[in-house]
């Protein structure tokens, strides 16, 4: 579980996050959606302490992370797992090598005991057999699941993934969403998960947080997203148009 | 104003390099690998410039000795004095900034833009001592880059002022031997090792806090590269005036 209380953010004298509360449940994959520039990476990287947040506190299951010191910072980080935007891969290092880094870092496990476990979630993300490519010979949606095997390497206790399917066909997006949920629930990780793609939230939106003008404008489930009146947040849901198309047919009652 | 801020930063980012220790089993193969890139890699170019500027100066030399009086061998002695004092140190060094430091610069930054150095934060390493320390250790060994641009330089003299005719190998030798203080090699290596620490942080310096994309990443490197040069001059002429003068 994670909590956040009034957290504030700005750059050169503009406000970003306005003060923010919100408690990000364990075991579920909590969503953050909103318009791109409505500070959802500046959100997230507050609250892994890549940004200083201005006010506000940030707390791990209790842990007062926000006032922690940076070393103290970086021990409750090895208990993180991170999917950048663009993967983040470390492109000097094959696949095998990359996922096996936190443990090569973290751990004391020998050569053989990190294999296994390095093969053990490369074959949770269908990847057995492409330890030995450089990221730079695999595809995107390749490079992505690569990503998540590192991020959930190490057994994290928190999960943060920033639009992890962007760039990526519907299909693969689906499998990779669906991915991070049943790593969620089977590892009891608290996950969160920043997307403006609302096919994510059709699909694995179980708690939502809408993010607009530096603040939280409303939460909910991705049932009540469909029903509700809140007209920043229709105004977001429906401006593609497939939803718009949706919507009518629902209006029509069909 | 803001070159004062950068001043800081670069302070700053020394205290990050020098705190928190990567797991040393991992930390070994860093500097193994940067030794590689960085010393190794450049091995080649060294040792071809450094032979044929030693060359160049000694028919330089050669030439402008029309005086009857002036003994030959002041070739010899003519080139050990400038390779020596400034062409290995200094020279190569300049050379270096472009080589090495846009290579640290551009490494360092793309692995910033593509969110590679968060990654690491991300996961609790101490992104400056990973990447920056190995890169200095590695340089440790720089002073061994120029004994061997020295001895090339030298030897580049020797090949064009004996082959070239223009002294006898004794001659030659002599000349090398004229009036030799110790201390001018100390001071060269003393200056040998402020460059080489200069040349691992400052275009680290340029990698490690560049914004942006993969066209900055380009223009990180021209900077870097003028910067360096500029750090190495200055720290050039203040070793020298400290040291000689
Ligand atoms: N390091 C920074 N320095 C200054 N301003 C920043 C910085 N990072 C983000 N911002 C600003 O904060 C605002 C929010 O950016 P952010 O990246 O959080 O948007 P986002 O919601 O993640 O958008 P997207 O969906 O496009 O990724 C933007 O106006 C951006 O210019
Ligand atoms: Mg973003």
């Amino acid at each position: 579980m994670i909590q956040v209380k009034n957290l504030h953010k700005g750059f050169n004298g503009q406000e970003i996050l306005k003060g923010i509360n919100y408690t990000f449940e364990r075991g579920k994959t909590n969503l953050i959606i909103g318009q791109s520039g409505s500070g959802k990476s500046v959100f997230l990287k507050c609250m892994l302490g890549l940004f200083k947040a201005d006010k506000g506190t940030i707390e791990y299951d209790g842990k007062p992370y926000s006032t922690f010191s940076d070393e103290e910072q970086r021990e409750l980080r090895t208990e993180m797992g991170m999917l950048f935007q663009g993967g983040a891969l470390f492109d000097s290092m094959t696949v095998e090598e990359n996922v096996m880094f936190p443990l090569r870092m973290f751990t004391k496990q020998k050569k053989s005991e990190m294999l296994a476990r390095v093969n053990e979630v490369l074959e949770r993300v269908n990847l057995e057999g492409n330890g030995n490519k450089m990221p730079s010979e695999i595809s995107g949606g390749m490079q992505k699941r690569v990503a998540i095997a590192r991020a959930i390497v190490n057994k994290p206790k928190y999960l943060f993934c920033d639009e992890p399917n962007s760039g990526l066909d519907p299909q693969t997006a689906t499998v990779i969403d669906n991915l991070i949920q049943e790593l969620t629930v089977e590892n009891d990780i608290t996950t969160v998960l920043i997307t403006h793609d609302m096919n994510s939230v059709l699909e694995i939106g179980e708690r939502i947080a809408f993010l607009k003008d530096g603040l939280l404008a409303w939460k909910g489930t991705k049932e009540e997203i469909f029903k509700t009146d809140d007209a920043s947040v229709t105004d977001f849901v429906y401006s593609s148009n497939l939803f718009q198309k949706v919507r009518k047919a629902q209006l029509k009652g069909l | 104003m803001t070159y004062l801020h950068s001043i800081g930063e670069y302070f700053l980012m020394l205290k990050g390099v020098f705190g928190r220790m990567t797991k040393g089993s991992v930390l070994k193969n860093l500097i193994l690998k940067e030794i590689d890139d960085l010393i190794m890699g450049s091995l080649g170019i060294v040792a071809f410039l450094s032979f044929f500027i030693g060359a160049v100066v000694a028919i330089q030399t050669a030439l402008n000795l029309n005086n009857p009086l002036i003994p030959k061998s002041l070739v010899a002695y003519a080139a050990r004095q400038s390779v020596i004092l400034e062409f290995a140190p200094t020279f190569i060094s300049i050379i270096m900034a472009g080589k090495v430091g846009s290579f640290i610069t551009s490494s360092i930054g793309s692995m910033r833009v593509t969110e590679q150095i968060d990654a690491l934060e991300v996961m609790g390493i101490n992104s400056k001592n990973y990447l920056i320390f190995p890169k200095i250790i590695a340089m440790l060994t720089y002073p061994f880059v120029i004994a061997i641009s020295m001895f090339l330089g030298i030897a580049g003299a020797y090949s064009a002022a004996v082959l070239g005719g223009f002294v006898n190998s004794d001659q030659f030798i002599s000349g090398l031997q004229d009036e030799f203080i110790p201390f001018h090699l100390t001071y060269a290596f003393i200056k040998t090792f402020l460059f080489a620490f200069i040349l691992a942080t400052v275009p680290a310096y340029h990698g490690y806090y560049m914004k942006g994309g993969a066209l900055e990443v380009g223009e990180a490197s021209t900077t870097s590269f003028v910067w360096t040069s500029v750090v190495l001059i200055i720290t050039n002429y203040a070793v020298t005036q400290l040291l000689l003068s």
